[in-house]
């Protein structure tokens, strides 16, 4: 990051330097959470659009039935609570991290995975009630717009928990070297976005769909 | 994946989908003469690269590059390749409304000449627009920064072969299947299923998912470099106009284009799960896809013009030898127009019918981009006004697009009233409009760039008779090809028209035909002006040893050209905006000693392979050939993952050859300054 130089700060007064003689390698990976960070943002759009898109059609039942017929609260609550309780575990994971010990970490992941799985789990039963009832996502726009808008979520876990898998195994053949803690770091900034993602699907199409 | 269960498919094989022997071109002769030449010429140069055994080379020093440098010059060839592909749809769309009135029905039949005007769009836009711009930012940004490589130079590897898919995924449409014949947005019902069943909108789609993936991941990449990789001494408002120019078009990139991931996917879903998002019937609303596709669409058009504004204030500084006028209000200027162009796209659909008062916000909105574009305008002139000017190739470019830009702007304006819209709507006004703006802006601007720039690429400039006759064939070319088309959309002729009934409108189109031919001697006086200079590269007339030759301004030009694989042998030390200029008022020595050994990105493979899987889990899921698609799915996945496991991703330039790079660098600027 380049910071402003004065003349005189590196030239002491005297004749104007204009290279930098002194130079070190610059470390790998420096602009990477910065980097991440933008990832996330255009990823949030991605979301965005689709929370839009259920905004719109969220009440084109199209004859059908519609969220307070369809939606049973007590199992998206009992799935929202694997959800958060799988970003609590991933803290651990981040502070064990700081300790240094491979095998906690992997330990805090695996518990991770599980409660992502079981998120997933729980998504799919209800997903494959909802289509078995004949309420599958071309039945309305509606259930298009949820279909989507919850599946990408799901998608994104999916892809989480192939991610994670992968780091378990790779902080336990290379360690926790600085590549590692930052990919590391860089799954715990797209779980925690995931579970606040989550937090709007929540609100907005169960909570406000049921008691709205 | 489930295969859908549709009645329009019948018939999808397990082992090859929907694809069948029908989906050749075999009974359309024109198709299969160009399927024919594509082959040919194709095998012509994988025989030529083999027989000088050339691939090693191509694979090590192109292909899996991360150098900032080659990817860019690779989305360039990428680009005037894709041109012509594109510019022979527009002579097959001039011809034949030049021919097709009353009883002649012109040579191409309606469902042909569908499929051209939506490929001409696609193709002009992301796969030679975009290609150019990515193609300019990548190659400049860093070296005006000081940069020697990008914030991820692996996935700019990757980046550029992504777009490369979308492209031959795109081409491919041309000899297998058909492309779509809904124009370059795909609107649905048009773009449905039950409008169109065929494979036509799965290409577009899935050409424009994974060239669109590639530049967003490209816009993320070069925002990181300008936030994080500046030179010392380079504060925000000492960054060239060119870096700020990229900066705001690379915000609107990551901005803007996740908007057509989720829209074009969303389409799909519709296309093959059946979803009801923008069906007529069970509650779903196409105007949803039209707001959506514009709300990407409208920031695309300044994703495009913005570096072009960038690249004219650099030409016009070092050929005025001024330094800008107005840098501070070219900057609040970018950066204004970088935020109103979220706030405009309604003004695309007027005519939906949203009322009054939102047609006159997003009317308003649209004037008000006028002013800072004025700005900017005046900018330039000013930096004239005085200035010391050289008509090389590059600031030909750049007064041509003052002219035709301005004009451009004001039938701009003029569309951007709604009453006058409405009349004006999908005319051949507005398409006379986008083309003044698109070609006299974006277009022009890239061709001033590449003038500008192809010495520090390449070591030898281009070469100015070809240079000059291309530039009069192309400006006095687009305004005969297009001046008509503003008079008949104001005699009420609408856009996408292969027939014509009324016999009055035919001499305009003669006309914009004549105009078309003119442009195509301008792109043949363009490659002979390659070839030429290509030829005469080693002449005193070309040939560039200073890495200087127009007495730039940036730092671009304090390196060799070509430069070092390590762009810097040190990284300089900024206090100005004008870097380089400041050096050399300054009387700055080249640093002959002391070099360092250098520390660079290695070359990756990933980026190349999975760009190339990438096309086939495109065709696969065009053509519903399911296992293909889960199989390449999970090949792709298997090569990020492995290439996850490389962890040694970096390498030291030994400081011998920093020396020996260096050392030559000495010789030749000694061996120049005898000669002069």
């Amino acid at each position: 990051m380049s910071t402003e130089l004065t003349h005189e700060q590196i030239t002491g007064g005297g004749k104007p330097v204009f290279f930098d003689f002194d130079e070190h390698d610059h470390p790998e990976g420096g602009s990477t959470m910065l980097g991440f960070w933008m990832y996330l943002m255009s990823d949030c759009l991605i979301f965005a659009v689709l929370f839009a898109c259920y905004g719109v059609l969220g009440h084109g039942y199209g004859g059908g039935k519609g969220p307070k017929e369809l939606f049973e609260l007590p199992l998206v609550a009992f799935n929202t609570a694997m959800l958060l309780f799988s970003s609590l575990t991933y803290g651990i994971a981040m502070l064990t991290m700081e300790k240094g010990s491979v095998r906690q970490v992997q330990f805090w992941l695996v518990v991770t995975g599980l409660f992502g799985l079981t998120f997933l789990g729980v998504e799919m039963y209800e997903f494959s009630n909802l289509i078995a009832e004949g309420n599958g996502p071309s039945r309305s726009a509606f259930l298009s717009a949820f279909f989507t808008l919850v599946g990408t979520h799901g998608f994104h876990v999916t892809c989480g928990l192939i991610w994670l898998t992968t780091l378990v195994i790779q902080i336990g053949t290379h360690g926790l070297g600085q590549a590692n803690r930052r990919r590391l770091q860089c799954l715990s900034m797209f779980w925690h976005f995931l579970d606040v993602i989550w937090i709007g699907v929540f609100t907005i199409v169960y909570l406000m769909g049921v008691l709205g | 994946m489930m295969p859908p269960m549709r009645d329009v498919h019948p018939v999808v094989s397990p082992l090859l989908g929907r694809l069948t022997l029908d989906a050749l071109p075999l009974h359309e002769l024109p198709v299969l003469l160009a399927f024919g030449g594509v082959t040919v010429g194709g095998l012509a140069l994988l025989a030529i690269i083999t027989y000088f055994k050339a691939w090693g080379w191509l694979w090590r020093d192109w292909f899996t590059s991360v150098d900032h440098k080659k990817i860019g010059i690779m989305y360039v060839i990428l680009a005037l390749v894709m041109f012509l592909r594109g510019f022979s749809d527009a002579l097959m769309m001039r011809a034949q409304q030049a021919m097709a009135f009353g009883d002649n029905a012109g040579y191409l039949p309606p469902d042909h000449y569908n499929q051209i005007f939506t490929a001409h769009g696609v193709i002009m836009i992301f796969f030679v627009a975009m290609p150019l711009v990515v193609g300019l930012m990548n190659f400049v940004v860093p070296l005006q920064i000081g940069a020697r490589d990008v914030s991820f130079p692996y996935l700019n590897n990757f980046s550029f072969w992504l777009t490369a898919s979308g492209a031959i995924i795109t081409m491919i449409s041309l000899f297998v299947g058909n492309y779509a014949r809904t124009g370059w947005l795909a609107m649905p019902p048009l773009s449905g299923m039950e409008a169109s069943p065929d494979v036509g909108v799965d290409y577009y789609i899935w050409g424009l998912q994974i060239a669109g993936l590639g530049t967003l991941l490209s816009g993320v990449n070069l925002l990181a470099t300008i936030v994080k990789m500046r030179a010392p001494g380079m504060t925000l408002f000492k960054m060239p106009i060119f870096v700020w120019t990229a900066l705001c078009t690379n915000t609107l990139i990551v901005a803007a284009f996740p908007v057509l991931t989720a829209v074009l996917a969303i389409l799909s879903l519709d296309r093959l799960l059946g979803m009801q998002f923008f069906t007529n019937g069970l509650g779903g609303n196409p105007m949803m896809y039209v707001n959506l596709i514009w709300i990407w669409g409208h920031p695309e058009v300044y994703i495009l013009i913005l570096p072009a504004f960038g690249i004219y204030s650099e030409v016009v500084a070092t050929f005025s030898q001024k330094r800008l006028f107005g840098y501070t209000s070219m900057v609040y200027a970018t950066i204004v127009i970088t935020i109103l162009a979220y706030l405009v796209w309604l003004h695309h659909f007027f005519t939906m019918g949203s009322g009054a008062s939102v047609n006159s916000f997003f009317a308003i909105t649209t004037m008000i981009i006028s002013i800072p574009t004025g700005a900017k305008i005046f900018n330039w002139l000013f930096t004239m006004y005085h200035g010391r000017i050289r008509y090389e190739l590059p600031m030909m470019w750049t007064v041509a697009f003052m002219l035709t830009f301005t004009i451009g702007g004001m039938t701009g304006v003029l569309l951007a009233v709604p009453p006058a819209d409405f009349v004006l709507h999908n005319s051949l006004f507005l398409v006379a409009h986008f083309h003044n703006v698109i070609i006299g802006g974006t277009l022009f601007g890239m061709f001033a760039g590449i003038n500008f720039w192809w010495p520090k690429a390449f070591g030898f400039k281009l070469d100015r008779v070809w240079g000059k006759r291309s530039f009069w064939l192309w400006v006095v070319g687009f305004w005969t090809a297009f001046a008509p088309l503003y008079v008949l959309g104001l005699m009420g002729v609408t856009r996408r028209l292969s027939h014509f009934d009324d016999a009055s409108y035919q001499p305009y189109f003669i006309v914009a035909a004549i105009g078309a031919a003119m442009i195509a001697g301008g792109i043949g006086c363009m490659a002979i002006q390659f070839f030429v200079s290509i030829r005469d590269r080693n002449t005193e007339r070309l040939r560039d040893l200073t890495g200087d030759p127009w007495d730039g301004r940036t730092l671009e030009w304090s390196t060799s050209s070509p430069p070092p694989d390590y762009n810097f042998a040190f990284t300089p030390i900024v206090y100005d905006n004008d870097a380089f200029w400041d050096m050399k008022t300054r009387g700055f020595e080249r640093p002959t000693a002391g070099f360092k050994a250098i520390h660079m990105p290695k070359n990756a493979a990933a980026g190349v392979i999975i760009g190339l899987i990438s096309v086939g889990f495109g065709f696969a899921m065009i053509w519903y050939i399911w296992w293909l698609a889960i199989a390449s799915l999970v090949a792709m996945l298997g090569v990020s993952i492995w290439h996850s496991f490389n962890y040694k991703r970096d390498f030291h330039i030994p400081v011998e050859d920093v020396i020996r790079t260096e050392d030559e660098r000495t010789r030749l600027l000694a061996a120049q300054k005898v000669v002069a």
